[in-house]
């Protein structure tokens, strides 16, 4: 188990120096000039000169590449072009907001979908299964943003019950921080609600077949002991798989969700930079959540080995 | 249990650093102001950029040694000042109590440094320079500035307001080399900047600066005196502008800057919100074209799209509501002293599309595409591009409409290159009209070509010649009969095409009054009531 | 054995895996995608304005004869937008479905059968997948232009290397069966082993996976649109009327809804069809 978990480590390696090269080849080959941006309307041609140069970016690309690999290296995620802040404090401001929204989103997500996909199974074409079913192809057929909206004209505007906008964090309190979060945890696990409530119903219904469910059946069990302790314990890879690749799906629904409730998060903080070419900053944000994406299959990978016994590596 | 716990305090370890961040500051009955600006600050040297919310951020933290006040006159603000008899020799002298946020005190040679380095990046400045003999500190509150041939416009540049303000910085700071940005955001003004919670794209916080002395009398346009009147002021971006009027609605925040025009009817149903024009002239919108490259290196052709054109269009999809726009066809924007709509007639009455073809024909446009840059993500110049193309088809060009973001679009704009390959014909934008109100201050009339003028480097010594003329001719009558000449030429020229002239709406919660009028958004004299 | 089995598909395992009839769903879905398809493909028949006919004195009407649902901030009939939307959205759509097959397809086939290539393709496939991609197609598309062609390359980047992982799978477990062994013993060429004996393998999952990335681009179309890194205001996708129409969404939903309608109904259809295709074309794949 340690030795497959230094293997992955070190092959994750090469991988993040391809997203690294990826990103810096793509950032700087494309038009755009920082320089610009920072100078402002006025700018004559020599004052750009200038900037570009204390900001070296009239290096040739290798160079400036090797400079910014050697500072990663030394734990240097380099400073914002524009705010003259450090990349990885920026980050760190940023962080919590979005680790609660997908933290908060995830659980929902676990909460409302598998109990949802176990019942379709179990009442598998019953008017609860069609209901659960249709109700889940709308779930990611409506873009998340469309979501938010409808959320909080109801829930906000009509109802008056949440807040339409903003963040709390969990150190001010439970209270408020569930307060302000509910809506836009709702809008992000929208879609993975639907996509975990389907594939916990078909691997439910992959192992409801088997022999040992009916075993089990026929000694008497009551049905909610055969379908949580038994059906779903062995039905729970797939739907790991799904939680955690759904991670890819969060960070476009991050991004959406934060902007429509004015949520400070990273997911904001990385199309700012975009459209401002902050290059360090998009450069260390996604080689952040790259990080983070590797991880986090690392981490299912290594979760499949404890919850079913039958993988072996 | 006790390892897993000690597991979760270590893993909830970096939050709570983030949440140090987000603590609620100090005491309960400190008075904070939040306000959601036009757009989020990115760079933070008032100086080195013209950004309107950089100047805005310069305005809260730093002061000028002059101001101007509401009718648009030069007074007092760190410094009074005096003139030679024979106008050559300026000399200010500043007020007591002047302190820089670390509590050193403001002397003659921090402004003398921080005077110089303006004098660098501004074009006013640039053009004062070259009429200056000497500038330098006399002693520890006196600063003197000699003059080697007669230039009229020193009080009006060091007062003007709009980008680039000759905002006081301490030496240190005034000699960061060109081309580098400042770091250390030390000022004397009213606000201090809190640097440990600046969250760029989000969140900018200022606080009031207690060793502020303000002027006595009362405030007006920049001038009179900063009296704050909250403890701290929390600028807030909100991506989406919807949900900036729910939260102003619901109390979260307490002041939106620019309020989007068809979103007027939601405050004004409203009966705890107040909305109103808080700038006197507004902003002036406007195309201009690149004269470098066919077909708007052509007069004539120039000419056929000013044609073309219609500012009712324009400014209906822009504004939408009459009641904030005026049509106006005068390069100095209306309102102001120089204003005259001489040759613009087309621009804001009748369809002179017909003439506009006839124009076009005649100047043997070859259908040449027509490179039309356009930001899509900024609303205030999103919509001017996609009239245009469409009215500039109408006649007969062919045009290639390119979206793109703002950023992309200053890049673009910059690049002297063909319009195929990566540089354009016309693009769009707008102006304070105070930025444009006078032929010093005009960037659109430069006619320094492709070295010295504005974006579309127009070479026009002509042009040049009369704005010589405007700078030395004495006496307000002989200026505005110089100012009208301009008006004709620059029109025959199609220097800029002015689309009109539109106001800014701002809305705020009604326990908030006192708010200033005036060209740039300031948060002294704000009081915020329970 | 030059005529391999099938398409090398194990037999149903379980009753309910046989080949369903297509149900009502399904039936609808098929309909409603093929009046989408047809609107789009003949938009001039079914409006009287142009799309991009603009009248800012007209701005923010309601619906009316003239304007069916209305008109938009510049003064644009908001149906016929709708209309030619679907042009746009289904071009999207399709095209990204289309290319990320037709150049994964090979990509994966080489790195299945070329355990040199593999590793180094692999781990740059790797690479693409860490990086989410939202990301990077907003990146591509603010750090470039925002036509319909950067956009869908765009969103097609990131589609890719689940069609290469995808197809890779695949041939990795043909290339064990004994038709392919004995085909390489009998010295068939390379490219007729890929061509002939691989690729049909990858024929199945490659469609049903084909309709779920259709699906994703016109929803990842309308997301970039809506963070302003879309397609150009004078091409009308129903991912840029919506965005568009958003700042308006208390005052007049319809300019966010109608269009939101139609972008819901298709890709449901889509994802209705792909969920079809997938019973019927490879129960192995029975998930969801």
């Amino acid at each position: 188990m340690f030795a497959y978990f230094v293997r992955r480590v070190l092959a994750a390696i090469p991988v993040m120096l391809v997203v690294a090269l990826f990103v810096f080849l793509l950032l700087r080959l494309s038009p755009g000039d920082p320089a610009a941006i920072i100078g402002g309307d006025m700018a004559s041609p020599e004052q750009l000169a200038a900037i570009r140069q204390n900001l070296g970016l009239d290096r040739p690309l290798h160079v400036q590449f090797f400079v910014w690999l050697w500072q990663l290296l030394h734990g240097d995620f380099s400073t914002s072009l524009m705010a003259h802040t450090g990349v990885l404090s920026m980050i760190g401001q940023r962080l919590e907001p979005t680790l609660s929204l997908a933290l908060v989103a995830t659980a929902l997500t676990v909460l409302v979908a598998v109990p949802l996909g176990v019942l379709a199974a179990w009442r598998r074409g019953s008017w609860l299964d069609h209901t659960v079913m249709s109700v889940s192809v709308l779930g990611f057929s409506v873009p998340v943003f469309v979501i938010g909206y409808g959320l909080t004209t109801l829930f906000a505007l009509q109802l008056h019950w949440l807040p339409v906008q903003g963040f709390k964090s969990i150190f001010d309190g439970v209270g408020p921080f569930a307060y302000r979060i509910a809506l836009p945890a709702l809008t992000l696990a929208s879609a993975h609600i639907a996509l975990v409530a389907r594939m916990t119903r078909a691997s439910l219904l992959d192992v409801l077949g088997e022999d040992y469910i009916r075993t089990a059946r026929a000694k008497g069990l009551g049905e909610l002991a055969v379908l949580f302790r038994h059906a779903l314990r062995n039905a729970w890879v797939p739907i790991l798989t799904v939680i955690g690749s759904g991670f890819a799906l969060m960070i476009s629904g991050v991004v959406v969700t934060e902007s429509v409730f004015n949520i400070p998060g990273l997911g904001r903080l990385i199309v700012d930079a975009v459209l401002a070419r902050d290059y360090p900053v998009i450069q260390g944000m996604i080689l952040l959540t790259s990080g983070v994406y590797v991880l986090i299959n690392l981490l299912i990978d290594m979760s499949y080995a404890i919850s079913d016994p039958r993988i072996r590596y | 249990m006790k390892p897993s716990r000690s597991l979760i305090a270590r893993l909830l370890l970096p939050l709570g650093f983030a949440a140090a961040l987000h603590a609620p500051h100090a005491l309960a009955a400190e008075k904070t102001l939040h306000a959601v600006m036009s757009s989020s600050l990115r760079v933070l040297d008032p100086i080195a950029t013209t950004a309107q919310i950089t100047r805005n951020h310069g305005f809260m933290i730093y002061d000028t040694l002059i101001a101007m006040d509401e009718h648009y006159q030069p007074a007092p603000q760190m410094a009074d000042w005096a003139i030679s008899p024979d106008g050559m020799v300026y000399t200010f002298t500043l007020r007591d109590g002047l302190m820089w946020h670390d509590g050193k005190p403001v002397t003659a040679t921090d402004c003398v440094a921080s005077l110089q380095r303006w004098a660098r990046y501004d074009v006013g400045g640039q053009l004062m320079m070259k009429s200056v003999k000497s500038l330098v500190a006399t002693d520890a509150k006196t600063i003197t500035l000699t003059l080697a041939k007669p230039f009229g416009y020193v009080l009006p540049l060091l007062a003007k307001p709009s980008s680039v303000a000759a905002f006081m910085m301490p030496e240190r700071v005034a000699n960061t080399p060109m081309g580098q940005m400042i770091t250390d955001y030390t000022g004397s003004g009213p606000f201090t900047f809190v640097a440990a919670e600046f969250d760029p794209g989000n969140r900018v916080v200022y606080e009031k600066f207690a060793g502020y002395v303000p002027r006595p009398e009362p405030a007006s346009g920049t001038a009179g005196g900063k009296v704050v009147k909250v403890d701290r002021v929390e600028w807030i971006n909100m991506p989406d502008r919807m949900t900036a009027i729910n939260a102003l609605a619901s109390g979260d925040i307490d002041f939106i800057e620019q309020l989007p025009m068809d979103l007027l009817p939601m405050v004004q149903a409203d009966g705890t919100l107040t909305s109103g024009v808080l700038s006197d002239l507004g902003n002036m919108t406007g195309g201009r074209m690149n004269f470098l490259y066919p077909p708007f290196n052509n007069p004539d052709i120039r000419r056929a799209a000013l044609l073309a054109l219609n500012q009712q269009d324009v400014l209906q999809a822009l504004v939408g509501n009459p009641e904030y726009y005026r049509l106006c066809a005068s390069v100095f924007g209306c309102g102001t002293p120089l204003e005259s709509q001489t040759g613009g007639e087309n621009l804001v009455k009748g369809d002179h599309s017909a003439e506009a073809r006839a124009l076009l024909s005649k100047a043997g446009y070859d259908g040449t595409p027509v490179v039309i840059l356009q930001a899509t993500d900024v609303p205030s110049q999103a919509p001017q591009p996609v009239v245009a193309a469409a009215a500039l088809r109408k006649v007969g060009f062919t045009v290639d409409l390119q979206p793109m973001d703002w950023q992309t679009l200053v890049t673009r704009r910059a690049n002297q290159g063909e319009p195929t390959k990566g540089g354009w014909n016309l693009f769009f934008t707008y102006w304070n009209v105070q930025t444009i109100w006078n032929p010093v201050v005009n960037p659109m009339l430069d006619g320094g070509g492709q070295k010295g003028a504005w974006f579309g480097w127009p070479t026009d010594a002509h042009m040049d010649a009369l704005r010589n003329e405007f700078v030395q001719a004495s006496g307000d009558a002989a200026q505005k009969a110089v100012a009208e000449k301009i008006q004709q030429y620059a029109m025959q020229q199609v220097s800029y095409i002015p689309l009109g002239q539109y106001h800014d709406v701002s809305a705020w919660n009604s326990h908030v009054s006192h708010l200033l009028k005036g060209p740039s958004t300031v948060f002294w004299n704000v009081q915020k009531d329970d | 054995m030059s005529k391999p089995v099938s398409l090398g598909l194990p037999a149903p395992r379980r009753r309910w895996a046989k080949l369903p009839r297509p149900p009502l769903a399904v039936a609808l879905a098929a309909l409603v995608l093929l009046a989408l398809i047809g609107m789009a493909v003949f938009a001039p028949w079914f409006t009287h304005h142009a799309p991009q006919a603009l009248a800012p004195a007209l701005r923010l009407k309601g619906p009316s004869a003239e304007f069916w649902l209305g008109t938009d901030a510049y003064g644009r009939d908001l149906y016929s937008r709708i209309v030619y939307g679907a042009r746009v959205s289904l071009t999207v759509g399709l095209g990204v479905a289309v290319f990320s097959v037709a150049i994964g397809l090979p990509l994966g086939l080489l790195a299945g059968y070329f355990r040199t290539l593999d590793a180094l393709l692999m781990r740059v496939m790797d690479g693409l997948m860490a990086v989410p991609g939202i990301l990077l197609a907003i990146a591509i598309v603010s750090l470039s232009s925002a036509g319909l062609a950067t956009v869908m390359v765009a969103i097609m980047l990131p589609e890719i290397p689940q069609v290469v992982r995808l197809v890779r799978s695949r041939v990795l477990s043909a290339r064990e069966e004994p038709y392919v062994e004995a085909a390489v013993l009998m010295g068939t060429s390379t490219f007729k082993l890929l061509a002939r004996h691989l690729m049909p393998n990858t024929l199945a999952p490659l469609i049903v996976q084909g309709t779920y990335i259709c699906a994703s681009a016109i929803l990842t179309e309308a997301i970039l649109s809506f963070l302003g890194a879309g397609i150009g205001t004078e091409t009308p996708t129903w991912g840029n009327i919506i965005a568009e129409g958003r700042l308006y969404f208390q005052l007049k939903p319809g300019l966010v809804l109608w269009a939101g309608l139609a972008l819901s109904l298709c890709i449901v259809s889509i994802n209705l069809l792909g969920d079809a295709a997938r019973d019927a074309l490879d129960p192995r794949m029975k998930k969801r």
